[in-house]
C-alpha cells in the first residue's frame, strides 16, 4: 500500500524563483534565503519520493475569473510551466501521477470533499517554487507530482478547519493505494505577507512563530484559527497558510499515530515582500 | 439579511471578496488576457485602443493608464491579476506592492529588508500606535 512518509512546508515567494533563474542566488540578500535549504536539498536527495502530492494555489494563472474551484486535482500526465506575465520559468514541466490523482480524487470526494477535477492545467510559481528550493535546477523533477490547488484568491476561502480535514481524507485515499508508493505531502505558500493596499509590507514574526509552533504540537488547535485572525495578524495573503493545515491533516498523528519527527524549520525576513518559513516533518 | 465581513476593519486592506470580484470582473479578465506575448505587444502598442475593447468602466481604464494599483483594487481589481498588468509594465510584485504604500521603492525595500511592517498599530483602523 502507499504512505505518507513526510510533509514538508514551504513559502512560495515568485521572488525566489526569479532569483533561483537569473543566477542571484548568491547575492547576499538571497544567501540569507537559501542557506535555509541546502539542509532541504541534502534531505531530498536522501528522501527520494515516488510522487509529491503538492498543495499550492494557482495566483490568477490557470484560472481567471471564469471559473474559481475552492479544491481542484490536477489528473493529468503533464503539467506545463505557465506564463505569468514575465514569460515562462525556464523549469522542467512537471509529470503527474493521473493513477493516483484518479484514485485520490474517488476517494476524497465519496468521503464529502467536492474537489474539480482538472485534466488540463498549466502550473505558476506557487507550485514551481517549492520544486526549485527542494530539487535545485535539475533536467527533470525528481518524481511525479500531483498538483492541488487551492483558492485562496476570492473570498471566502476554505477554512483551516476544512483544511485539516481534507487533508486527513486525502490521507485516508492515498493509504488506500494499492502500489507501494512512497508519497510526500507538501503545504505552500504564506508566511505572513500582504501586498496590496497601504498595509502592504506587513510582516508578523510573533504570529508566524506560533503558527509554526502549533503547526507541529497542536495542529487540530490551530485548524481552528478564524480567517479573519489570519487577515489582521498574517495579512491578506497570509490567509495563504491556511493549505499548510492540508498537508499537516494527512500526518500519521492525527490519526492515531506517533508524533512527527522534526527534521528542519527556517524561518526568515524577507524575500520580496514575504516571510519564509519552512519545515520537514518526517512521520516516524 | 447582511452577510458576516468582519475584515472591513482591517486598514489599509481590501479583501477581495464575491462583491469586489463582481465590480472587477472586466477589469481581471483584461489584466488576465496580458499573460499572452501577442496581447501584451498590442497593449504596449496602444494601451488605450487596447482597454477599449473591455467592457471596463473609465475610471477602471484611467486607473490602468497610470498604473493607480491603490484605485485599480478599490474598482475591483486584485493583486493576483494586477500583477499581470505590472509585468507587462516591467514591474516586479515588490515595486508593484511598494507603490501602494506611499513610500519610495527604496525606502519599501528598506523597511523589509529591515523587517517589514510591523504589526503594531495596523490591526484595526483608528488604531493608536
Amino acid at each position: 500500500m502507499a504512505r505518507i512518509t513526510a510533509s514538508i512546508y514551504t513559502s512560495h515567494v515568485p521572488a525566489i524563483g526569479a532569483a533561483i533563474d537569473h543566477g542571484k542566488t548568491g547575492e547576499p540578500y538571497w544567501q540569507l534565503v537559501f542557506k535555509g535549504y541546502d539542509f532541504s536539498k541534502q534531505w531530498m536527495r536522501e528522501h527520494k519520493p515516488d510522487v509529491i502530492f503538492l498543495v499550492y494555489n494557482d495566483h490568477a494563472t490557470a484560472f481567471s475569473l471564469e471559473i474559481i474551484p475552492t479544491f481542484a486535482i490536477g489528473t493529468a500526465a503533464e503539467f506545463k510551466v505557465a506564463d505569468e506575465g514575465w514569460g515562462p520559468r525556464p523549469v522542467p514541466d512537471v509529470i503527474g501521477h493521473p493513477e493516483l490523482a484518479a484514485h485520490i480524487a474517488q476517494s476524497v470526494i465519496q468521503d464529502d470533499f467536492d474537489l474539480t477535477i482538472v485534466n488540463k492545467m498549466d502550473v505558476d510559481h506557487g507550485l514551481t517554487v517549492p520544486l526549485s528550493l527542494m530539487c535545485g535546477q535539475p533536467q527533470a523533477w525528481p518524481c511525479p507530482v500531483i498538483p492541488f490547488a487551492v483558492n485562496v484568491v476570492q473570498y471566502p476561502v476554505p477554512s483551516g478547519r476544512r483544511c485539516f480535514m481534507l487533508g486527513q481524507a486525502i490521507r485516508k485515499a492515498i493509504e488506500s493505494f494499492d502500489p507501494p508508493l512512497n508519497v510526500q505531502i507538501w503545504g505552500t505558500g504564506g508566511m505572513s505577507h500582504q501586498l496590496q493596499g497601504p498595509r502592504a509590507g506587513l510582516i508578523n514574526k510573533e504570529f508566524d512563530k506560533r503558527f509554526l509552533d502549533m503547526l507541529i504540537a497542536d495542529p487540530a488547535h490551530l485548524a481552528n484559527m478564524p480567517h479573519i485572525e489570519y487577515v489582521r495578524e498574517a495579512g491578506s495573503e497570509g490567509i495563504e497558510l491556511v493549505m499548510w493545515l492540508i498537508a499537516r491533516g494527512a500526518m500519521a498523528d492525527v490519526n492515531g499515530g506517533k508524533p512527527p519527527r522534526v527534521a528542519h524549520r527556517f524561518y526568515h525576513v524577507p524575500a520580496s515582500n514575504t516571510a519564509v518559513g519552512h519545515l520537514i516533518l518526517e512521520n516516524t | 439579511m447582511a452577510l458576516d465581513k468582519p475584515y472591513k476593519d482591517v486598514p489599509g486592506t481590501t479583501i477581495f471578496d464575491a462583491e469586489q470580484s463582481r465590480l472587477g470582473y472586466h477589469l481581471n479578465q483584461f489584466c488576465m488576457s496580458l499573460m499572452k506575448p501577442e496581447n501584451r505587444a498590442r497593449f504596449k502598442g496602444n494601451e488605450r485602443a487596447y482597454l477599449d475593447e473591455w467592457p471596463m468602466t473609465e475610471e477602471q481604464k484611467q486607473a490602468v493608464l497610470a498604473l493607480d494599483l491603490n484605485r485599480c483594487i478599490a474598482l475591483g481589481g486584485n493583486i493576483y491579476f494586477l500583477s499581470k498588468l505590472g509585468a507587462t509594465r516591467g514591474k516586479s510584485f515588490q515595486q508593484m506592492a511598494g507603490s501602494m504604500t506611499g513610500l519610495s521603492e527604496e525606502e519599501y525595500r528598506k523597511m523589509m529588508v529591515e523587517g517589514g511592517r510591523p504589526i503594531e498599530g495596523n490591526r484595526y483602523i483608528g488604531e493608536k500606535r
